[in-house]
């Protein structure tokens, strides 16, 4: 079987996994030696890899331009609180739900991809932007005549993640080390994110993968290559909408208060952003976006204020304003210096054992 | 039909919006043979090649292809039955690579499912690695074959034209439409090519060739069809077809011979 990262030294290779294995099992611990605030920053900043990763099936691989990709993580968020919180009284396991809400999430990909399908480009960018600001209206409107998502006030007291005795929102000490809430969500999201890069890598590399990226190269030609392109576009979008209704769910139990403001039109901008940034189609520069636009406004958040008051004694420019400026900075030179992101989709080179001792065709 | 006839053409028609693109052409082409598809600039030629390939539906007429219709078929369904087709204007996935390309083209003869490829089962490992094997003889076939992992659009023009023809061999057609695959191409590859299509003749895949180089259209074509305007204005052995006055004006206004000496 082909390694997950391809490379001329295995070993090398290796030693590398296991290192940022082990970073990433202490980081929680260093992260709260700074501060708790920085752990579950960078449980949000996983979710936004989910979100990213999931996106870059629509975008990156089968080339559908999606503005509207935050619904899907709204519809799985929805799932899971209306499932699981005092609002209809309903208490369901959450790996019940998840499935569940992943499940509801494809179907509403397929819902948005079925009238989309011979839409391309901007076109299709503005109907997907419409169905997801037509979902965020539903979920603020849909308190009366029967109260379904509760409206604008949204849906609080939603249960965190429970194992048997094992609660994921409580901290608790194992062998005298302290482990809050939030870490606990970290290793989950961990775990959840390595099974996604794993499926996304091996779509990537499968006949379904390659007929999403011979519809994002020339549609005209895939389909004279007999590929049936109705179904493989459902298919990106049924794919996409389902990891965004995976993290959508971790997200409601995480935050166990949700409501329509978590998924507005911006969202939905930023984790386009987040997949344009890192480069279209690869799997390792999306991460990349992902991680650079969800922790860099963080660190800006708690420098800007402090290096203000040092340089001038006071505060110039409010923080939120320049980040909001770097933001702009920062996409207009990418789209001048690396316009197909950070790390662009590399070519895949293959070994080709197989291949040559093959026989000529006939 | 006999046994022999691998596609039949009947009063295809085919309008876009005042212009006649096609007007009951009409012709059948048997297995085994290189059928020639010629005629001057915008006689029609491309314009069956999408009515054939399922792109655009026909206004009037059918086509039979192994004794069933393609009535209404889509695209990906034409290839499935047997068609595979390149373009006038080379249609690859550009930043894919050469060989990725090829693999493109055994989706339809493969069957990996989502569950397949993200379990990677024996099943879809097996598969996965015919998949590759078979590409990888087809660019060999074709000759580029060292350009393998290289991107499509990186290819030099020639190694593009061939590499789209391995990308259509690849999904083992019955019918190969080739739409000037010598355009652009210099003598040396030019007769490369014609080597080419002789060997795919003699693998067992019948082809149909849209070439505006006379040279080469004789020396490999069987049997030649001529469109003007989008009717039929001569049918028949290249060597004949040559003579035939309404051909000579169609390509040149009837005051020059055309050189179309066997090469």
């Amino acid at each position: 079987m082909r390694a997950l990262i391809p490379t001329k030294h295995p070993l090398a290779a290796k030693a590398g996994v296991v290192l940022i294995a082990l970073a990433l099992a202490v980081l929680p611990f260093a992260l709260t030696g700074i501060g708790t605030a920085w752990v579950r920053i960078t449980n949000l900043a996983i979710l936004y890899v989910l979100l990213s990763l999931g996106l870059n099936i629509v975008v990156g691989f089968a080339g559908l331009l999606d503005l509207g990709y935050i619904a899907f993580y709204a519809v799985g968020a929805y799932t899971y609180a209306l499932l699981a919180s005092p609002h209809f009284g309903l208490h369901l396991p959450f790996w019940v739900i998840i499935p569940i809400g992943s499940l509801v999430a494809c179907m509403f990909g397929v819902l948005l991809g079925t009238p989309t399908l011979k839409l391309r480009g901007d076109y299709l960018a503005i109907v997907t932007l419409g169905f997801g600001e037509i979902i965020r209206i539903f979920l603020n409107n849909l308190s009366q005549p029967v109260n379904i998502t509760n409206g604008a006030q949204g849906i609080a007291g939603i249960d965190p993640f429970r194992f048997g005795s094992f609660d994921f929102a409580t901290t608790s000490a194992i062998d005298g080390v302290t482990i809050t809430g939030p870490i606990k969500y970290y290793y989950l999201l961990l775990a959840v994110l390595l099974v996604v890069i794993v499926v996304n890598l091996r779509l990537q590399n499968s006949r379904i993968g390659r007929a999403w990226e011979a519809i994002r190269e020339d549609e005209i030609a895939a389909r004279a290559m007999g590929i049936n392109t109705r179904n493989m576009k459902l298919l990106a979008f049924a794919m996409g909408a389902s990891f965004g209704g995976i993290a959508g769910g971790m997200f409601s139990a995480i935050q166990q208060f949700i409501s329509p403001e978590s998924f507005v039109l911006v969202e939905s901008i930023n984790i386009v952003a987040m997949v344009v940034l890192g480069g279209m189609g690869n799997i390792w520069g999306v991460i990349l976006g992902a991680l650079l636009l969800s922790f860099v406004p963080e660190v800006l958040r708690y420098t800007v204020g402090p290096t203000q008051q040092a340089l001038f004694g006071r505060m110039l420019i409010d923080p939120e304003v320049i980040r909001m400026l770097l933001f702009g900075v920062t996409l207009v030179a990418m789209m001048l210096f690396r316009p197909a992101g950070l790390l662009p989709s590399a070519l895949r080179k293959r070994e080709l054992e197989t291949a040559r001792n093959g026989t000529a065709a006939p | 039909m006999d046994e022999s006839t691998l596609l039949v053409a009947d009063g295809i028609t085919k309008r876009f919006g005042g212009v006649q693109a096609l007007s009951e052409v009409a012709f059948t082409i048997r297995k085994g043979e290189i059928y020639g598809l010629i005629g001057p600039n915008g006689a029609g030629k491309t314009s069956l090649f999408n009515v054939l390939t399922g792109i655009y539906p026909a206004d009037e007429g059918s086509f039979t292809f192994e004794g069933r219709a393609l009535d209404g078929l889509k695209p990906h369904e034409v290839a499935a039955r047997g068609i595979a087709r390149t373009f006038q204007n080379i249609r690859l996935f550009a930043n894919l690579s050469a060989l990725e390309n090829v693999m493109v083209g055994r989706h339809v003869r493969t069957h990996a499912t989502v569950l397949g490829a993200i379990f990677r089962n024996a099943g879809t490992k097996a598969e996965e690695r015919a998949i590759e094997k078979r590409a990888y003889a087809l660019l060999e076939y074709v000759g580029v074959h060292r350009r393998a992992n290289d991107l499509a659009r990186h290819l030099a023009y020639g190694d593009q034209r061939r590499l789209e023809i391995a990308r259509a061999l690849a999904t083992d057609p019955r019918l190969l439409a080739l739409d000037e695959p010598a355009a652009g191409m210099n003598a040396t590859e030019t007769a490369a090519l014609r080597e080419l299509l002789e060997s795919i003749r003699r693998d067992g895949t019948t082809i149909l060739l849209i070439e505006h180089d006379m040279r080469l259209v004789m020396s490999v074509c069987d049997r030649v069809l001529v469109l003007d305007y989008g009717k039929k204005i001569a049918e028949g052995v290249a060597a004949d077809v040559q003579k035939d006055e309404k051909v000579i004006a169609a390509y040149l206004g009837g005051e020059v011979r055309l050189d179309v000496a066997r090469a």
